[in-house]
């Protein structure tokens, strides 16, 4: 170990104390442990670095050694895990680049900004790889309907979302929205975002080459969301947004300049590596990019381009302004970037450079400020000289306790006899088509331009989005079609960790299937409570190895992510929440599937066990919107079978691909009952509705409870999809061969939905009968009742 | 009666618009401009005129209004002004 002498005080530098170590919320440890990494005490500056790159956003020091345990490879993964996004072959030379992240913590305490820069930052992340952006997702989880502040924070998210989108031009094709009282004072808000690259140009964040200079790119530096990173390693408490620091400000004008400013960069030839300014803003970016290239930086602050005055060094090295670009240029190449920066109105500045010492070192000038003063003739001093290593690797790797919390089913336990059943089936269905989390999200999705770049294939409201992109290689345009979905069903991730996270998973792939895309790769966004809590670190754990399971089960890598801990206020945490974004390839335009019924005279089949009794009810949303609480009947929690669900997409996938599915919808959030009720209506309105008359006189015990079991569970596994009548003897054949059970249950038309059953305690053939207009309007008042009429 | 409050962009924070502002007005020639911040201004009347021995509590009323809807305290600063 090379220790070196501490930098000299810098003026105004508090000394570093212990009150001050608590507030950068290191542990005893974990200072012991810098101390011992640099052979001295570090300086006020180094400690903020120190802290930001040990927090849990930067270093993942809880989650790490739980996610190696992911199937991260696969013939098609160019990139998996720990860079910027990660990115899947497509084929013919090009790769899709994604990414999910989460902006929990600054869109809890000012939702427009918070979302709006959450989705800049992941679109940085995506063309920082030289991707073209080409969708965007969000995945949002609010308080209950009826909290005082989730109004104002559904209307601040969803706008902030649609303001940065919009303004730059992505499209924003998709999403999942869910409320529960265990959001309360933790919302979630996870943006994901795809681009497009030739495979033979994908950047790396790495500083390589030594000598190379270091530029910045990009709107200035001000005080901004210093300690953002540490912020999102924190619990909330109750003592509100005092000393809050300032808040970020994200600016999708300046975003689209740095985005074609980037691209056209790539593509003169300037760029050795390059990485976005996110959380940590300049002090993560140069460390990291170093720390991959195992190379070294040196970094001259006085030259950082910033709009506000006398910023100390532990600012301006903290600050996370948005729009900002850390790029290492080419030799000779620099004249280059300033000249196609100067052309896209941005800032940029060579403010260092990639030295071959391993180590990070940082000057800037005493009392010096570009903005106020004239140039200093006077030489910078050493602010921070640190090994790399011990920013990077040698971060902390905590194995927390695990202990499984077995009050949980005590908690959600319900007995069979206290399990509410309906008086009138037809009533109670309407009820969960209006309800909250089963409604239409059409409120959300029309604020959002879902068209723009005119590739939209299937917008919100289908299974997936499918996404046409055009690709350009030597003059010739190769169209590619991309499928994207994301779920979460935090109830049953509060049963079973474990088959919580399997069943996000095969969810969201099934989503694909149904939509006639192969899954390709996936991307997670693990949110939890405090992981110090061991009951918490299970819940992870846990989560990770479901997800894992369910990955090998259908053969899809986990290629990017991020993990957002301490999602928690008052020691109250949220529902574990480990979120699943997929990317699905087409192999043409014509296996493009949807989930509404499209003509009179198809026959519906429902692919997949029917009902596995009253265990389908844990976790549902109706039993929780009757008792008011995650619940499980007898404890039972909900359960998947991999191997049927891997034989259940594999079906829908080949017959998607045979053009033998006129529609396919996954039967998941509200059961079988609200699965069909979509099939009818989930349909652009300008395409007509077609109702269906379904018989679910299948062979179940039939008690009011199974009843209720059949139309309200939500057993993962099963898809309705529906058939030309041709068409029915070669599907329920393929199916039998594939041993996924088959049930004809329907045939589709008309106004309404009928569907029959036998209920035995009322002796006779019991019915819903809805007429469409009635179910369309229960579903499209679900948010409105929330937010208020437009 | 007329009470004025003044909401502004809180020192620190970016405001984009008032940098297109900056950026346009030097566009259009008009040189020498550093910095532009954008705010608005709300003007409130009451129905009647509040007596001297009032205007405090009046005050407080306001700066609650600009706390809940006026003004987005994470992001502004506000003043009152009667």
């Amino acid at each position: 170990m090379t220790t070196c002498p501490p930098p000299p005080p810098f003026p105004a530098d508090p000394p570093v104390t212990e009150a001050l170590i608590r507030q950068h919320k290191l542990s005893d440890d974990e200072y012991a442990r810098i101390v011992s990494a640099i052979g001295r005490e570090p300086t006020f500056t180094e400690l903020g670095v120190f802290s930001v790159m040990y927090s849990e956003h930067c270093s993942y020091k809880s989650s790490r050694r739980h996610l190696r345990r992911l199937p991260t490879t696969g013939a098609r993964v160019i990139q998996g895990p720990g860079e910027n996004a990660g990115v899947v072959d497509i084929g013919d030379g090009f790769a899709a680049v994604f990414k999910m992240e989460s902006h929990n913590h600054p869109s809890f305490i000012e939702p427009y900004q918070g979302a709006a820069t959450g989705v800049g930052g992941i679109l940085r992340d995506v063309f920082t790889m030289g991707a073209r952006p080409i969708a965007l997702l969000n995945a949002l989880r609010f308080g209950a309907a009826d909290h005082k502040r989730t109004p104002e924070l559904l209307r601040g998210v969803v706008a902030g979302i649609g303001g940065y989108g919009n303004c730059i031009g992505v499209p924003t094709v998709g999403g999942d929205l869910q409320f529960d009282a265990r959001y309360d004072g933790n919302i979630l808000v996870n943006a994901f975002a795809c681009g497009v690259a030739r495979t033979d140009a994908i950047f790396y964040g790495k500083a390589s080459g030594v000598g190379n200079a270091i530029l910045y790119i990009g709107a200035k530096t001000g005080r901004d969301g210093i300690h953002g990173a540490t912020m999102a390693s924190d619990e909330f408490s109750n003592d509100g947004p005092a000393n809050r620091p300032t808040m970020q400000v994200g600016d999708p004008f300046v975003g689209k300049l740095l985005l074609e400013a980037c691209l056209e960069l790539f593509q003169s030839g300037a760029v050795e590596g390059i990485q976005d300014m996110g959380a940590a803003g300049l002090t993560s970016s140069s460390v990291e990019m170093g720390g991959r290239a195992a190379t070294g930086v040196e970094i001259d602050l006085d030259a950082v381009p910033r709009r506000a005055k006398r910023m100390a060094p532990y600012e301006i090295l903290l600050s996370e302004s948005q729009e900002r670009m850390l790029l290492v240029a080419k030799p000779g190449a620099e004249e280059t970037v300033a000249t196609i920066c100067k052309k896209w109105e941005l800032d940029s500045a060579i403010i260092g450079r990639v030295t071959n010492t391993q180590r990070w070192v940082v000057l800037a000038t005493p009392d010096y400020d570009p903005l106020s003063d004239p140039p200093s003739k006077r030489k910078p001093q050493v602010v921070c000289d640190l090994p790399l290593d011990a920013l990077t690797e040698g971060a902390p790797a905590y194995d927390r306790p695990r202990a499984t919390d077995v009050t949980v089913f005590h908690r959600a336990r319900i007995e069979e006899g206290d399990v509410p059943i309906p008086a009138d089936w037809g009533a109670e269905l309407l009820r969960q088509l209006g309800s909250s989390n089963v409604g239409s999200r059409e409120w959300v999705w029309r604020q959002y331009d879902h068209v723009v770049r005119g590739g939209t294939l299937v917008r919100p409201g289908s299974d997936a989005a499918v996404v046409r992109v055009p690709c350009e290689r030597d003059g010739q345009t190769i169209d590619k079609f991309l499928a994207f979905a994301v779920d979460c069903n935090g109830r049953h991730c509060e049963l079973s960790a474990y088959e919580g996270g399997a069943m996000a998973v095969a969810e969201v792939c099934r989503n694909l299937v149904c939509s006639g895309a192969e899954p390709i790769g996936l991307t997670d966004c693990l949110n939890f409570g405090n992981p110090e809590r061991p009951e918490i670190m299970d819940q992870l754990a846990s989560a990770i190895d479901g997800i894992a399971a369910a990955c090998r089960a259908l053969g899809v890598p986990v290629v990017s992510g991020n993990v957002s801990l301490y999602n928690e206020t008052d020691g109250r945490a949220i529902l574990p929440t480990p979120m699943i974004a997929a990317v699905g390839l087409l192999k043409s335009e014509h296996d493009i599937v949807t989930s509404w019924f499209k003509g009179a005279g198809d026959v519906v089949l429902l692919l997949g066990e029917p009902t596995s009794g009253t265990r389908g009810l844990a976790g549902s949303d109706y039993l929780s919107s009757h008792v008011g609480r995650v619940a499980a009947v007898g404890g039972k929690h909900p359960r998947i079978d991999l191997d049927a669900e891997a034989a259940l997409q594999s079906l829908v996938l080949g017959l998607a691909r045979e053009q033998r599915l006129v529609s396919a919808h996954d039967v998941s959030g509200g059961g079988l009952a609200v699965a069909l009720a979509e099939c009818c209506v989930s349909g652009p309105i300008w395409s007509g509705d077609f109702g269906a008359r379904v018989d679910l006189d299948l062979s179940i015990d039939r008690g009011r409870l199974d009843l209720t079991a059949l139309l309200f569970g939500e057993d993962p596994s099963r898809v309705i999809i529906s058939v030309r009548r041709d068409d029915v003897a070669l599907v329920k054949d393929r199916a039998v061969r594939a041993g996924v059970p088959v049930n004809q249950i329907g045939v589709t038309g008309g106004h309404s939905l009928s569907i029959g059953f036998v209920d035995e305690s009322a002796a006779a053939q019991a019915a819903i009968r809805l007429e469409l207009s009635d179910v369309r309007r229960a579903r499209s008042k679900c948010l409105e009742s929330i937010v208020g009429a437009a | 009666m007329k009470a004025t409050v003044y909401v502004r962009p809180k020192k620190e924070v970016l405001d984009p618009q008032g940098d297109a502002v900056r950026k346009a007005l030097e566009k259009l020639g008009f040189g020498g401009v550093a910095q532009v911040r954008i705010g608005k201004v709300v003007e409130i009347e009451f129905a009647e005129n509040i007596p001297a021995s009032e205007q405090n509590a009046m005050r407080a009323k306001l700066e609650q209004m600009s706390d809940t809807l006026l003004a987005n305290p994470v992001m502004e600063d506000y003043e009152v002004t009667f």
